[in-house]
């Protein structure tokens, strides 16, 4: 086994950088943590979803009568029991979304989109009655054609999914309704001059499937409807106060009537920062006048909650034969299921953004599939654009016979690159995650026949947003930290060691709670590699607020003037007579001081650091088979400071097996008629034990200077390099081009045959 | 259609039941039993996380019919600490933070209790197969697998 504990960089902290047990730990080991399908209540009755068993059809006629017959059947929830929904852009996980469409993808109005798009809700007194009752509703369809590929989807006569959609962002208003629900063009110096420099240029399309997050917890509800008090959730969310806010405008509610509660969290990846399930729950709730329990199925999971995107992006890089980059383009497809919203834009901003390159032009397509509506996933529309650009990246330095690192390095983004989007990047440590890929053991281990590596940089900008924390200080000096994003892979454990670092008492003396939306102040959703950063941040002034209080009250005891009090380790101390208080003692003693003390850190986080990445694979090819081994993985990123290095490397390696599995087997396979023929672990394969070696990892720590402690998120970079690490290892492997994933058997096979 | 009686034991606690013919052994632990931490991920016997064991041996509940308990002896994840004495699996989770979400957790704890017990010194390929029905999306597995062989490792020592 590899060292696993490398880092780069050093400081003087005394809790942070240490690896604590995380709090929830006892109760996630011991199975007591209660997560999305856990709760159940008194009276409460199963709700389960009518789905399509089309891609693409008129809904003509529903007929519901033998079910209503059925006993044990309680209501019958449909498109029409909303009450009225009107295009609204509303905040979705790390983008937005149009209520209109939301609604329309909850449950359909006249039409579905996608095999697996729900129809209507049955509500019953049992999971199995209401399972019988699906089979007892009559649906005439109008069939109609799928159109399941971008270049289906946007050829001239295909069959338009929205009569009411026409391309935004062309320059001549379109007349026609169209599938492409936008362009966007994003432009930094002169491609073609930057192109007529160029020695060698490189251009080639690039396929990557639809594919899904893959959470092992399937969405799972359990609501309570009162008309007249707390109408109340309980979901599996990354997100509940974007739950409460969605849910609440489209039942015409407002936040103060409606709670909900983040139950435990069994992943989610950016695919559980929406709704599919809570709305019509409550509605089947509201009927009834019961609590409504509702779980997806797996196969419900895979057909009908929201992938990502599949693309068709092609892209053209031209260099010098020194080894400089003069110009970089793209043309980037990407499907955004039924309704409109795939991250092309995202894609766009990314491909490029590991390079220092005068010029670059990139166009995003934004086009509807009859497949379901795409969700964010784990750094949304960077992995496929940046695993083309990467992989034409790899293959030009090959051409140029230059190291690829050392052509990265040659290239690379740094402080005061002006990006394709925009801004200059403040300070990034591409450069030195490139040099410590370079200097990392796997970099120097000679390859053995049929095998071969791949490099890939990758990069996501992260966001900041609004997170309120609240600290309350308990009477024997312990504190209680209420946050409210939900924790998916230790964030409590992360927030423990900051509010001990700021306020020097140790981590064991705090538990971190993750608060419903009636017990803290809105906090914007876990996505965007936000929590650590924003909500770190403001468990920081939390902590700050509470030193406050605790010196005022010293010096209150002291009879001096505040300022003379420092706060020191956990104690504060009269600098002029050295008299001490320690934090035990000072709230042991608040009611007699001015009542109990609370910090507060309610703030909107800017100043997101960027985190890049590097990843090395190395993999083994069975050319008779097509079967790709990974014998060898390294993820190097900056962190700008790990709090917990445990749970950073776990998102590095989790990332990372992520990634292997989009680039060797993941991918949705429909029929020629939109049939969805894998919803299932089985054939839709994600990356089990036997399938990895371990991930080496390493932490590069370049500080974010707008953090306290120095905090880039992490969570999401890690998905994007192990595309193009993986598959040009493959093509270095095998000595012919991909460019289509996955790297699956059959796929591999057909390159070696194609080449051979 | 009449429910049937069951008569089986779980963690040690004699149990009785009633259920459908077609209810699986899955749905009793968790609906009727309120034995949450078995949990569902597929339902198809794909995940892993609905893992328990039946008389010692290691099963996906989602594919047990409840009628099959019938006189055996149930194992699941809330009788693998001693009240609150974590056991040594456990506690190497913690220490390794081989969870995240910890959704696939409590499958996974009763499949390594299931592996040390069959082979008390796997090979960290061994471990990698024979845990390779529970499926994790967070982790990559490597942290799992440090410590599955660390656990196996502090069992023999104190063997």
């Amino acid at each position: 086994m590899k060292n696993n504990n490398e880092a780069i960089a050093a400081d003087n902290y005394k809790y942070i950088g240490t690896r604590s047990i995380r709090p929830d730990g006892f109760e996630k080991v011991t199975g007591r943590a209660n997560y999305g399908a856990d709760l159940s209540l008194p009276g409460m009755i199963w709700g389960k979803m009518l789905r399509s068993p089309h891609a693409h059809a008129m809904i003509k006629n529903i007929d519901t009568s033998r079910a209503e017959a059925l006993a044990g059947v309680m209501a019958i929830v449909t498109y029409d029991d909303f009450p009225g929904v009107s295009s609204e852009i509303v905040a979705a996980g790390e983008g937005t979304e149009d209520l209109l469409d939301l609604a329309r993808n909850l449950m359909a109005d006249g039409k579905v989109l996608y095999h697996g798009h729900a129809i209507l809700g049955v509500a019953a007194i049992s999971k199995q009655i209401a399972e019988q009752a699906l089979e007892l509703i009559d649906i005439d369809y109008d069939i109609l054609p799928a159109v399941l590929d971008v270049r289906d989807a946007m050829a001239k006569d295909a069959p338009i999914l929205h009569q009411t959609m026409f391309t935004k962002g062309l320059s001549e208003t379109p007349t026609t309704p169209s599938n492409v629900a936008s362009v966007v063009e994003l432009k930094k110096g002169d491609i073609l001059a930057g192109f007529a420099q160029a020695d060698i240029v490189i251009e080639r399309e690039f396929y990557t499937p639809t594919v899904h997050q893959g959470y092992i917890e399937p969405h799972a509800c359990t609501v309570r409807y009162d008309e007249h008090g707390q109408s109340m959730v309980w979901c599996s969310t990354q997100g509940h106060f974007d739950v409460r806010s969605t849910t609440a405008k489209l039942l015409h509610m407002s936040l103060s009537k409606l709670k909900v509660i983040a139950s435990e969290i069994g992943g989610g990846f950016g695919g559980k920062t929406t709704v599919y399930l809570e709305p019509v729950a409550l509605l089947m709730s509201k009927k009834t006048g019961r609590p409504v329990k509702m779980l997806m199925d797996r196969d419900e999971v895979f057909k009908a909650s929201g992938p990502g995107s599949a693309t068709r992006n092609w892209i053209k890089v031209g260099a010098r034969n020194d080894g400089t980059i003069t110009a970089m383009q793209g043309k980037l497809h990407y499907e955004a299921g039924a309704f409109k919203g795939s991250p092309a834009r995202l894609g766009g901003m990314t491909a490029f953004t590991p390079y220092d390159v005068e010029n670059m032009f990139v166009e995003c397509f934004d086009v509807v599939v009859n497949k379901p509506k795409v969700a964010a996933y784990r750094a949304p529309g960077a992995p496929q654009a940046e695993y083309a650009a990467e992989m034409i990246i790899s293959e030009l330095a090959a051409r140029l016979e230059i190291d690829p690192i050392d052509f990265r390095l040659q290239n690379v983004a740094k402080e005061g690159t002006k990006t394709i989007y925009g801004p200059k990047l403040k300070k990034v440590g591409l450069v030195e995650c490139l040099e410590a890929a370079k200097n990392s053991p796997h970099y120097q281990q000679p390859l053995k026949d049929n095998q071969g590596r791949g490099v890939s940089s990758g990069f996501w900008f992260n966001i900041g947003g609004s997170s309120s924390v609240t600290l309350n200080m308990n009477r024997d000096g312990t504190g209680t930290i209420v946050e409210g994003s939900p924790d998916i892979g230790g964030s409590r454990a992360s927030m423990q060691l900051m509010a001990a670092e700021t306020l020097g008492i140790a981590a064991d003396n705090f538990k971190t709670v993750v608060a419903d939306t009636e017990n803290i102040a809105h906090n914007d959703g876990t996505g965007g590699s936000r929590t650590t950063f924003a909500t770190g941040m403001a468990v920081v002034e939390a902590a700050k607020d509470v030193i406050r209080q605790m010196k005022s009250r010293a010096a209150s005891v002291w009879s001096v003037e505040v300022d003379t009090i420092d706060w020191v380790d956990g104690v504060a101390i009269n600098i002029d007579s050295t008299e001490k208080l320690s934090a035990a003692e000072i709230c042991a003693t608040a009611d007699r001081t001015g009542g109990q003390i609370s910090g507060q850190g309610n703030i909107n986080a800017r100043g997101a650091g960027p985190s890049f990445a590097v990843h090395i694979c190395d993999v083994e090819v069975d050319k008779e088979t097509g079967k790709v081994d990974v014998v060898r993985y390294t993820a190097i990123q900056d962190a700008g400071k790990a709090i917990h290095p445990s749970y950073v490397e776990g998102q590095y390696q989790g990332g990372a097996a992520q990634g292997i599995g989009w680039a060797l087997n993941e991918e949705y396979v429909y029929n020629d008629k939109g049939i969805l023929q894998n919803p299932g672990f089985l054939d839709y394969r994600i990356p089990l034990a036997s399938d990895l070696p371990m991930i080496e990892t390493v932490i590069v720590e370049v500080p974010n200077p707008a953090h306290p402690f120095g905090v880039r998120g992490v969570g999401e970079t890690g998905i994007i390099p192990p595309l193009a690490a993986t598959a040009y290892a493959v093509s270095d492997a095998i000595n012919a081009p991909i460019t289509d994933l996955p790297c699956s058997p059959p796929n591999v096979l057909a390159v070696i045959q194609a080449n051979s | 259609m009449a429910k049937i009686h069951v008569s089986t034991t779980v963690n040690g606690d004699a149990v009785e039941f009633l259920c459908n013919p077609g209810e699986t052994l899955l749905d009793i632990l968790r609906n009727d039993l309120q034995l949450t931490g078995t949990k569902e991920g597929c339902g198809s016997g794909d995940c892993g996380a609905c893992s328990i064991t039946v008389d010692d041996r290691l099963v996906c509940s989602c594919l047990v019919l409840a009628v099959e308990a019938e006189g055996k002896a149930i194992g699941t994840i809330e009788g693998v600490a001693d009240k609150d004495q974590l056991n040594v699996i456990q506690q190497k989770f913690l220490e390794h933070a081989a969870l995240q979400c910890g959704i696939c957790t409590p499958g996974l704890i009763v499949s390594v209790q299931a592996l040390l017990k069959e082979n008390p010194e796997p090979t960290e390929e061994e471990a990698r197969y024979y845990l390779a029905g529970n499926l994790c999306r967070c982790t990559g597995y490597d942290k799992i697998i440090r410590a599955v062989l660390d656990a196996a490792e502090t069992m023999r020592g104190a063997a």
